[in-house]
């Protein structure tokens, strides 16, 4: 009875009420959309005066002549596309982006496979220091690399040299120099994929397993009839965040080599700073850094495409 | 008695079945030392650099100039790198503008982000779905992108070689993946609680601050140390616009400071760095569900 009063009498109050609504309730919208709308300000005023504003800035900026004080249109773009050393940093920054990220989800899918594997106390111990690379900032972490890598110190030479193989020019060696800021990268950037992988595996319901195990699927089966379709969305997703912000990476390759030997492994983002702030290029560098768009924007359009149909996914 | 017996009622006419499991079983077991072996071999390549790091902040410059000694190895331990460090020259003064920054860094961050949050996630306003949509757009930005036009924006502004120009920067990185993260943590949150605080007369800042911010605590917490992190380990704007050395921080302050042209004190470069490392490393200990549920909302929530 009791119960039944409480349930009942919200009931009549909105008829009670219904006679105001109107234009209360228009009034309430009104208040309710103007201080939400004073609420983004803050957000509205770093995104557009701190990104999109700066963007627009840098397509102009790129538009001048060397001193600002002239525009020549695309002249900067034809000249960099010209030049044999930008082509190589296109070619490099493809290479690094590419293969960093291919060796980064293969390790991290095999990583998040073994860890998830194994029995859960375990887990939290060795996923705690398989972690520790992401958490040390790569500005930092670098500098160890550095220090591994260095010409005469080399700690790493000096196990090759008591296995009997000679030492290796890590940095001074176009060759070598690739390979190590991709290492670096890959070190860093591996454990990021790793605790994506592991949280999309640990979401896949056993059932399906057991549904697999009972049709008599091999451990391969499983993984690529289960496993894999399962996991398609973030695996996409990861891809091409990692894609993005590899392809924009600045620390790694600044510290550990700074684009030599010979400018061979300048990436977009270090020569940019190379050409705009070092040597006050400013329009020059610009274009530089503006030849990453297409790519960023290509790219980013597949993110937000996977993440939205993932957010549907999840709620529907 | 009779359990035992049941059971191998069971198993009797599954007898080919039973001995597969026992295959099963001993498959189960090389995986795992399979997987104990692999998970070993990347330990080791993972942890090796911070391991150095650590050895050759211990060494003395005599010993890391002795190329007959392992390398790997510290003979004679000493804390005269730190103790350099601490009380000559000026990496206090670094470490200091890096927690300046980093800390004003958050609390902007953490303000703009839960405000718009809160009015994204509860609010349908006019573009509040672009809005959001660009708001993930924006995170996807790189800051190299960025650099040059904002290297004349700073400079006109007069803040070029002005720490509190990385306070104005550091928010561009932030504020975009908290915002996005506690959209997906305050849109989690059952309508029916807000309607509850709004029929007992709350206005919209006491829901925010009495409902929103201590339901959606983890949350606020995963975001406030991605925006730790990530502050205290950007490095580009820093190098971009701090020249000289009292107004640097960590990041580019170690190596600015300790290579004098051809000599590089790798000791005390590698003590540096390995304190410079410390904060990020301690909260991960601490904190590390947080730190990973930060690190994965990104694609799994909103």
């Amino acid at each position: 009875m009791a119960d039944g009063n409480v349930l009942a009498a919200p009931a009549p109050a909105p008829a009670a009420v219904a006679p105001a609504r109107p234009g209360a309730l228009r009034r309430l919208a009104r208040r309710r959309s103007t201080l939400a709308f004073v609420l983004t300000v803050p957000l509205l005023t770093v995104i557009g005066g701190l990104v999109v504003w700066p963007f627009f800035y840098a397509i102009y900026l790129s538009m001048l002549n060397k001193r600002m004080t002239r525009f020549v249109g695309l002249d900067n773009f034809a000249f960099l596309l010209s030049r044999e050393t930008f082509q190589l940093v296109i070619m490099q920054s493809v290479i690094f982006a590419v293969g960093a990220v291919v060796a980064k989800a293969l390790i991290g899918f095999i990583l998040a496979h073994v860890l998830h594997a194994l029995p859960a106390k375990g887990q939290r111990k060795w996923r705690g220091m398989l972690l520790v690379p992401w958490v040390i900032p790569p500005a930092i972490s670098t500098l160890a690399w550095w220090w591994l890598f260095d010409p005469s110190y080399s700690a790493i030479n000096w196990m090759l040299m008591g296995i009997g193989a000679p030492p290796v020019a890590w940095l001074g060696e176009p060759g070598w120099a690739r390979f190590a800021v991709i290492l670096v990268n890959v070190w860093y950037g591996a454990p990021f994929f790793m605790i994506m992988y592991l949280a999309a595996l640990k979401s896949v319901p056993d059932q399906l397993y057991e549904a697999a195990a009972i049709d008599g699927a091999t451990g391969w089966q499983k993984l690529r009839y289960v496993t894999v379709p399962m996991m398609k969305n973030i695996i996409a997703i990861t891809v091409l965040f990692s894609l993005i912000v590899t392809f924009a990476n600045f620390d790694i390759v600044r510290i550990l080599t700074n684009g030599g030997p010979q400018d061979r492994t300048h990436i977009f983002g270090t020569y940019a700073f190379q050409v705009g702030i070092q040597s006050g290029d400013i329009p020059l560098g610009a274009a530089v850094s503006l030849f990453m768009f297409p790519v960023l924007a290509l790219l980013a359009v597949f993110v937000l495409r996977d993440v939205t149909r993932r957010s549907r996914e999840m709620a529907g | 008695m009779s359990v035992t017996a049941a059971a191998e009622a069971t198993a009797a006419p599954a007898a080919p079945l039973y001995r597969k499991v026992g295959s099963i079983r001993r498959e189960r077991r090389w995986a795992l030392i399979g997987a104990y072996v692999a998970l070993a071999v990347f330990v080791v390549f993972f942890l090796t650099p911070p391991f150095h790091m650590l050895m050759t902040s211990l060494k003395s410059s005599a010993e890391i100039a002795d190329l007959s000694n392992n390398p790997w190895i510290v003979q004679s331990p000493t804390l005269e790198n730190y103790w350099a460090l601490l009380n000559h020259g000026s990496y206090p003064r670094h470490f200091l503008n890096s927690v300046i920054v980093t800390l004003s860094t958050v609390a902007i961050t953490m303000v703009i982000s839960l405000l718009a949050a809160f009015a994204l996630a509860r609010m349908r306003f006019w573009g509040s779905a672009t809005l959001a949509t660009g708001v993930f757009l924006t995170y996807l930005v790189p800051e190299t992108l960025l650099f040059i036009p904002l290297f004349q924006t700073i400079g006109s502004l007069g803040l070029y070689n002005n720490l509190w120009a990385m306070v104005l920067l550091y928010p561009t990185i932030t504020v975009p993946f908290c915002t996005w993260i506690m959209i997906g943590y305050f849109s989690s949150i059952p309508k029916e609680l807000d309607e509850a605080a709004l029929i007992d007369g709350a206005n919209h800042f006491q829901m925010l601050w009495k409902i929103f911010i201590p339901v959606a605590l983890p949350g606020i917490l995963a975001a406030t140390i991605f925006a730790f992190t990530v502050s205290w380990a950007q490095f580009l704007y820093p190098m971009v616009f701090l020249v000289s050395s009292e107004q640097m921080v960590l990041t580019v302050g170690i190596v600015s400071d300790l290579i004098r042209g051809d000599t590089f004190q790798w000791g005390m470069i590698m003590a540096g760095a390995i304190m410079a490392a410390l904060p990020p490393l301690l909260i991960y200990a601490f904190l590390m569900d947080y730190y990973i549920a930060g690190l994965t909302a990104g694609a799994t929530k909103g």
